[in-house]
């Protein structure tokens, strides 16, 4: 027989909260950087983000690659009932029904485009996240009430949402802006509860509370930091459907403006009369609204992988 | 199960009540209040106050909510500004162009979808799966409405196979019993009609039906790529098991749940892309007239098509947990 295996009992020293959240800081530093490695790695990540990067410095650019103003109709004099004349020396890719610059069109429509996606997405971000945290923090009523809510909005298809809501606010961009950023806070309000729920059952949280720290300290540097990720995620690929929206409510009437308004989903409805005669006009607003979807959806789709620990065994 | 269906339907009541006082106070949220919404936006201020008068909006506003509620109960949704009927039976009279389309839609995104998914993985890091993958992300960020056009461009405009407007050729002279046009034709065995009712659909459905085909094949393939590694399949291949009955019993059966999910969610995708591709197709659908109001500013349209279309939405998403269970056995009992 052999004598009893006598186990080392670890000393334990007082337990320093300071240092127990620095650790935390640590290890959300750690998750990220290996998100970037992971990124860096991935070629359809790396796509996305020359998409991302090359669609938002045309759009912040657009005074200076754009050959003219966004209003200007430089070949007002060569359009004809039945003959819109193509691409040339001065225009690349021709004009449109009422003598502007295509190619120009298109750059300050990048701008339009960027400008309504980001506040859209920022104002679904914001609204959603508040939501999403005041029911994830006080749980109970609160969070009864903040899902019924939530459950409301999603009653309705998500486009025909921002149609009603476009429809109130009047026909401008701003009110597509809006439409399109309400129609985000159910995500994301959804997404930041599940994810702080999930949260709010680890060790680490239980012991955070147990060094007695409060609950808004709990909250707001334990839970919502490693409860964001999916949210940020979400951003980016929200980012994609933010663009496709705008133009779709534009599409539909809602962005207000005149016809000659560098807006890519405008510029699809006006060429919708001439696609007999110029269907380049349609053509390329819409592969400037898919292409920079797909760069939005590769990049956020990267990230989701790069962020998901389930998916690093793959 | 059939519990089951009766909380469901339990829940939908306040679902719906809850967005009834949105909708009623959205119409008292427009520049000019209801009574804009009545006359549309060019009124004069007498008849704005004759009609604040003669149908109460001059009253408190929850009196004023509870007799519009009881009106929509009775079936009044009020009078669409634009063509002087009533609400619901325009509604009535497109619905059906709707369902068929979005049918169609739908069809076309399981029937080609799920197969697509399924070889993609279980070809899983060859050209087909690579070829899939690139084929279902560029379904996904490809505007519906830009989808249309070119659909629309390529084989109406430029190569005549298809018709590029409406839902009959308004030569066809045909009886409709049902309002669905092709099932109208086999009734009534006017088989041209049906057949010129089938060329109309084509295109937009295949609009209509590319979004969620592509996220239905991307679901599709990550299921089966997760379930065919799964300990219950490599216990069916020991036990000796047929490859086929592998395959279609054990795998795709089991990779389904998350794919029924999904065919669920597509639903309101289709109604969102039906309001579109209706338009460019002039297809004479919910959505078209839908779209039409949002131009003309037809409140009492928007109003009352918002709610119709948000029980239907409600009501399908219900078929569609109680089809779970068909599928997933652990679902009936919860």
């Amino acid at each position: 027989m052999s004598a009893p295996e006598v186990y080392e009992v670890p000393q334990q020293g007082p337990v320093d909260a300071g240092a127990a959240l620095a650790e935390d800081r640590r290890a959300g530093e750690a998750l990220w950087r290996v998100a970037l490695r992971r990124l860096v790695r991935n070629p359809a990540a790396i796509l996305g983000a020359l998409v991302v990067v090359a669609f938002v410095l045309v759009a912040l650019l657009a005074p200076v690659i754009a050959p003219f103003g966004p209003g200007e109709l430089p070949g007002r004099a060569d359009v004809r009932p039945t003959f819109i004349p193509g691409p040339s020396a001065d225009h690349p890719l021709g004009i449109d029904r009422y003598g502007a610059d295509l190619f120009s069109q298109l750059v300050w429509g990048a701008r339009a485009s960027l400008l309504i996606g980001v506040l859209a997405t920022l104002l679904g971000l914001a609204g959603g996240m508040l939501l999403g945290l005041v029911a994830g923090t006080f749980g109970g009523w609160v969070d009864s009430a903040a899902m019924r809510l939530v459950d409301l909005m999603l009653a309705v298809p998500s486009l025909l949402l921002a149609v009603s809501i476009a429809a109130v606010a009047g026909q401008s961009p701003s009110s597509v802006v809006l439409a399109i950023g309400v129609v985000q806070v159910p995500v994301f309000a959804r997404l930041l509860r599940g994810s702080m729920l999930a949260q709010k059952g680890q060790d680490y949280v239980l012991a955070a509370r147990s060094l007695g720290l409060s609950r808004r300290t709990v909250t707001m540097s334990h839970v919502l930091p490693n409860s964001v990720s999916p949210v940020i995620v979400q951003a980016t690929l929200l980012l994609a459907t933010a663009v496709i929206e705008a133009a779709a409510l534009s599409f539909l009437g809602l962005g207000g403006g005149s016809p000659t308004t560098a807006e890519w989903g405008r510029m699809l409805v006006a060429a919708q009369n001439e696609l007999e005669i110029a269907p380049r006009l349609a053509l390329w607003p819409g592969i400037c609204i898919s292409v920079t979807a797909l760069g939005f959806t590769l990049f956020g789709e990267a990230l989701r992988e790069a962020l998901d620990p389930r998916s690093r065994r793959r | 199960m059939t519990r089951l269906i009766l909380r469901r339907l339990a829940l939908l009541v306040p679902t719906l009540l809850g967005l009834s006082v949105l909708l009623f106070l959205w119409v008292r949220a427009l520049p000019g209040g209801p009574a804009t919404a009545l006359l549309g936006e060019r009124a004069t201020p007498e008849a704005v106050a004759r009609i604040n008068q003669l149908y109460g909006f001059d009253r408190p506003l929850p009196q004023q909510y509870l007799t519009w509620l009881g009106q929509l109960l009775q079936g009044n949704f009020g009078v669409s500004t634009r063509t002087g009927r009533p609400v619901l039976d325009e509604f009535l009279a497109r619905f059906p162009a709707t369902i068929e389309l979005s049918l169609l839609g739908l069809l076309v995104a399981v029937g080609l979808g799920i197969p697509l998914g399924y070889v993609a993985a279980r070809r899983q890091g060859r050209l087909v799966d690579h070829a899939a993958v690139v084929a279902s992300l560029l379904g996904v960020t490809i505007p519906v409405f830009f989808l249309a056009f070119l659909l629309k461009w390529l084989f109406a405009v430029q190569l005549g196979w298809f018709p590029s407007a409406g839902r009959q050729s308004s030569a066809m002279i045909a009886t409709h019993p049902t309002g669905f046009y092709v099932l109208d034709g086999v009734l009534t065995r006017e088989w041209d009609a049906s057949w010129n009712a089938l060329t109309h659909l084509v295109l937009p459905a295949l609009a209509l039906g590319t979004i969620p085909l592509a996220i239905i094949a991307r679901i599709t393939r990550a299921s089966v790529i997760d379930v065919q590694h799964a300990d219950y399949v490599r216990t069916a291949r020991a036990k000796g098991l047929s490859g086929p009955h592998v395959r279609g019993r054990v795998i795709l059966h089991n990779a389904m749940l998350p794919v029924s999910t999904t065919i669920g969610l597509q639903i309101g995708l289709l109604l969102s892309g039906a309001v579109l591709t209706e338009t460019v197709f002039a297809f004479p659908g919910v959505g078209k007239f839908l779209a039409d109001a949002v131009f003309d500013l037809d409140y009492a349209v928007l109003q009352g098509f918002i709610l119709l279309i948000a029980v239907v939405y409600a009501l399908v998403n219900l078929a569609v947990d109680v089809s779970y269970g068909l599928i997933d056995p652990r679902m009936r009992t919860r």
